[in-house]
């Protein structure tokens, strides 16, 4: 970003030629990115309205049960607009979504709103804490695996890291739960294992999600460490004789960063859908454990919301990386033309 | 292929999961057939009891045997898991073929939701599929082949573009082939090998999804078991009887890892062949390079005194470890630098010219490995290792590298990596170093240092990079500048100011430069000495000046020879020197340069020449030094002498 702005503030006709070009492509950047997010954004939203119409037989049949009377389940077919066509119950869906109205709860009769706006604060906060932990401990692990192996060295700590990584990257986050309540709950008894009335009931649930992501990460950012003191510039750190430190952390450290980035964006999507089966493995009062108890007893209105919100969460964290990586590296920009 | 596939199984990797995939399909088969009974039999008096003789793994609120209904479990888990698969693999190949099948316009549109759809995660998919389905077994299969198909229509889609374009699928096409027909039989059969292997992958995937279903109570329901389902019953009880989840945890981890794995080893070993072999460099070689060096006699007296020089390399060896035994690019150069002297290294790419440079300056890295009789830099002895004198080296003796667009550091700003060499070896303040960075800046030419101090190396051209690089060096007081092809890189007239800038730096603080190059005219000209590599060996030491004339062996006259200049004849083939340049990793015996050489006879075959000191200031290796060449003067094409 400094980039942009120090060659906008620069008077001499190259350079001002320069910064033309370059905010030119930041604005074509900025329509092309906004376009993609609309785009899926629009294919979400009429997922999402068109799940409760592709369920086969009826829904509030489905919902009420066979035994329900027949008044009964024509008014609530009625007071949820499912009469209507279907492109005038599109229109007042997207109405309603505008304004904040997602329905009610065939269940609870409760504003599905109010129901997500309670529950959508744990399971933001888990994915969060997940995110920042996974992040928070692959940035270290894989500079300083990339150090120990850089240029063929430590062949068998790679082969160790690697393997670890590996197996612990492919095990399911809800399995690695299980593993975590055995353990520190049942056997050890050192940790809460359901709720988070506490803070050290967050423990466990975090670690759950965060080691997956970790695993991964960390790899990825061994690999860009190892390409990148292969780089020229590092040999140049090294010819300056900077102490071992600077060259890591100064030289090598934010060049490796900013190819790990697109990778982040990609997990912290599926760390916002891995909550989903967390959240039931330790009873965390989130949109996970509703999702699926709606699920369970068809009550579609907060189903479709609830998909709605992980959607967005997804494609949210998909375009802020992107932008993040954009202003970190603008090459990546024109890569993508 | 056999033989492909039976590399993928030697592996331990390979082999452990290829076994564990074949453990797993035979138990799917004969657990149900051996054990339903047992795993269905209700003891009433072993109502959620913990591990036992009985029981290996405990009991259910049934009673029933853990154990066996988690062997029991694995039939409709794998059998599951394999229909979610193929569902995902089938849905995957229509709509990753939809460009084909269905004509460019629709395909695209296909194409777009299948991108879109990539977009989210798989468990998001099957949440909404599972719930368009309904919750079940059958709800839960059709979920998840559906949620794996855009990722499988993504991979069918790169490969179907691949082999589309192919010769002959567009024969087919033009001679009027279905497109249907075209696609399975010309197309499908050139991807089927990624595909398998793909679905392999998918197949571990689905079964850990399948069971992340059935945990969550959407998949298989009760009197049926899966694995998940298993989970799901047992984690309730963890307390009473953690083997109730245990079992079938483990089960499934085991199960899905094993398929996983096995599949992205096989993608592996299919792929690129990784050779891994043992690289050291045995203790052998190690102990022979002093060894040999105890015949480099001391030749100061020829030089100078060693007061007077700023580098002195006697026997300097690089070698690096290769899966055939140690490769020696660089084997016993020795040459010393004088204060302000300007040296010339020349030589093809491979003759170790840059190694040499890399090697004296401390910057080979392991697995590469020097070795010298001696190496000091004004007085200080580098073999000691690069941390011991790393002030000395910082602020002395400056590196210019060949590429000014990739020696920088492209996140950090210009003037900072000037000043971090002020503040790390000369102790000062950020600020001064600052001040002395945008100083340095301006005496190597940067217009307006003030403000190209804030800028990325990327905002700056090749050219003002590498003056900012010679920038970098006289931060410090250097006493020796290396440069490793300070101009390949650049345009012509760059090039010269370049060299003018280099020139002046000497001139001034009286600096001496090693200046390597592949480019005879740019050394002669800016040099006082050339040394003359070839094969990692010093074959000519000479004066610039006797470069055109005195040269006397036949390398350094072919090269000289090779260089076109106004009286060049531009009708004629421009010269080049015949043949090609050695390899490290050959085995040299006698001169290396005797195959390529006209004055070669068995002689210089079989004795590698010393280089010995001859006339003019010249030290020469070879035997027929100085010997007319039979050089075409007109083309100064050389005349191969030995046609026999």
């Amino acid at each position: 970003m400094t980039t942009t702005a120090s060659s906008v503030a620069s008077t001499p006709p190259t350079v001002g030629r320069v910064s033309g070009v370059l905010s030119h492509r930041w604005v074509r950047f900025g329509i092309r990115r906004l376009g993609r997010l609309l785009m899926s954004l629009a294919v979400l939203v009429t997922a999402s309205f068109l799940m409760i119409h592709l369920i086969p037989g009826d829904p509030v049949r489905g919902a009420l049960g066979p035994t329900a009377p027949t008044a009964l389940v024509e008014a609530r077919r009625e007071a949820l607009g499912l009469n209507d066509p279907l492109f005038v119950q599109y229109w007042h869906y997207l109405q309603g979504l505008f304004t904040g109205d997602l329905g009610t709860s065939l269940t609870s009769q409760l504003p599905v709103a109010d129901i997500v706006s309670q529950r959508l604060p744990a399971t933001l906060t888990l994915a969060m804490l997940g995110f920042l932990v996974s992040v928070a401990v692959a940035v270290p692990l894989g500079v300083l695996m990339g150090v120990v192996t850089r240029r063929g060295r430590g062949r068998r700590s790679e082969l160790a890291f690697t393997t670890t990584s590996v197996v612990l990257g492919t095990i399911p986050d809800f399995l690695i739960g299980v593993g975590l309540v055995y353990v520190f709950g049942v056997s050890l008894q050192w940790l809460p294992v359901a709720g988070n009335a506490t803070a050290d009931a967050y423990v466990l649930p975090v670690l759950a999600l965060a080691i997956g992501p970790a695993a991964i990460l960390s790899r990825i950012f061994r690999v860009e460490m190892v390409a990148v003191l292969e780089a020229d510039f590092v040999r140049t750190a090294r010819a300056k004789r900077l102490p071992s430190r600077s060259i890591y952390l100064g030289h090598a450290l934010p060049n490796a960063l900013t190819a790990g980035l697109t990778i982040c964006g990609l997990l912290l999507g599926s760390l916002v859908a891995g909550t989903v089966l967390v959240e039931n493995v330790f009873a965390w009062p989130g949109l996970g454990r509703t999702i699926v108890a709606s699920i369970l007893s068809k009550d579609y209105p907060v189903v479709q919301a609830i998909v709605l919100v992980y959607g967005v969460g997804v494609l949210l964290a998909n375009t802020v990386v992107d932008v993040a990586l954009a202003l970190l590296d603008p090459r990546s920009m024109i890569a993508e033309d | 292929m056999s033989r492909r596939w039976l590399r993928v199984v030697r592996t331990p990797l390979g082999l452990t999961t290829g076994l564990l995939v074949t453990a797993v399909l035979v138990l799917a088969i004969v657990a149900p057939m051996l054990w339903s009974d047992r795993a269905e039999v209700i003891d009433t008096d072993h109502i959620l009891t913990g591990p036992s003789g009985d029981h290996w793994a405990g009991t259910d609120s049934l009673g029933r045997d853990i154990f066996f209904r988690a062997l029991v479990a694995t039939r409709l888990s794998m059998e599951l898991a394999l229909a979610a698969t193929v569902i995902g693999v089938v849905v995957g190949l229509v709509l990753g073929s939809a460009p084909l099948l269905l004509g460019r316009r629709l395909g695209r549109l296909v194409t777009a939701g299948v991108n879109i759809a990539v977009a989210f995660p798989g468990l998001l998919l099957a949440l909404f599929f599972a719930v368009i389905f309904g919750v079940g077994a059958t709800g839960a299969v059709l979920a998840i082949g559906m949620a794996s198909a855009p990722s499988f229509a993504r991979l069918v889609h790169t490969l179907v573009a691949g082999v589309a374009a192919l010769d002959y699928v567009s024969a087919a096409r033009v001679a009027g082939v279905g497109r249907v027909r075209v696609l399975l039989r010309h197309v499908l059969p050139n991807i089927a090998e990624p595909l398998v292997v793909n679905a392999t992958i998918s197949a571990g995937g689905s079964l850990l999804a399948f069971a992340g279903l059935s945990f969550l109570g959407l998949g298989v329901q009760a009197p049926s078991y899966d694995w998940g389902r298993l989970l799901f019953e047992g984690i309730g009880m963890i307390y009473v009887n953690p083997a109730a989840a245990l079992a079938p945890g483990l089960a499934v981890l085991v199960a899905g890892l094993a398929f996983n794995l096995f599949g992205e080893s096989v993608a592996k070993g299919l792929g690129v062949s990784t050779v891994g072999g043992r690289l050291t460099v045995t203790d052998e070689d190690a102990a022979s390079a002093p060894a040999l060096s105890a015949g480099g006699t001391d030749e100061h007296a020829l030089d100078g005194s060693p007061s007077d020089l700023v580098l002195d390399v006697q026997d300097l060896r690089v070698s690096f470890p290769g899966p055939a035994g140690p490769i020696r690019p660089v084997r016993g150069v020795s040459f010393s630098v004088r204060h302000g002297e300007a040296l010339g290294v020349v030589g093809e790419s491979g003759s170790g010219k840059s190694l040499t440079a890399l090697a004296v300056a401390q910057l080979i890295e392991e697995p590469g490995r020097v070795d010298a009789a001696r190496l000091q830099f004004r007085g200080a002895d580098l073999r000691e290792g690069p941390r011991a004198h790393r002030h000395l080296l910082g602020t002395s003796m400056a590196m210019v590298f060949q590429d000014p667009m990739t020696s920088f550091n492209p996140t950090r700003r210009m003037g900072g990596q000037l000043a971090e060499v002020a503040v790390h070896h000369q102790g000062m303040s950020r600020k001064q170093a600052m001040a002395r960075a945008v100083d340095r800046l301006r005496a190597v030419r940067v217009p307006d240092p003030e403000k190209r101090a804030t800028q990325y190396p990327h905002e700056f051209s090749g050219g003002m990079r590498q003056r900012a690089m010679i920038g970098m060096g006289v931060m410090g007081n250097p006493s020796l500048i290396i440069a490793d092809e300070p101009t390949t890189a650049l345009d012509v007239t760059v090039q010269q100011q370049v060299l003018d800038l280099l020139q002046a730096i000497r001139d001034e603080d009286d600096v001496a430069l090693v200046l390597i190059s592949h480019d005879v005219t740019v050394v002669g000209e800016v040099c006082d000495r050339v040394l003359v590599m070839y094969a990692g060996r010093i074959v000519e030491d000479l004066p610039a000046d006797q470069l055109d004339g005195g040269a006397q062996h036949p390398y350094t006259r072919a090269l000289v020879a090779a260089v076109p200049d106004m009286h060049t004849d531009l009708e004629q083939p421009l010269a080049v020197v015949p043949g090609r340049p050695v390899s490290p990793t050959d085995v040299i015996v006698g001169c290396p340069f005797a195959p390529r050489c006209p004055l070669a006879d068995d002689h210089c075959r079989t004795v590698d020449p010393p280089l010995a000191p001859v006339e003019h200031g010249i030290k020469v290796a070879c035997w027929h030094a100085g010997e007319p060449l039979g050089l075409d003067e007109e083309t100064g094409e050389l005349v191969e002498a030995d046609a026999v």
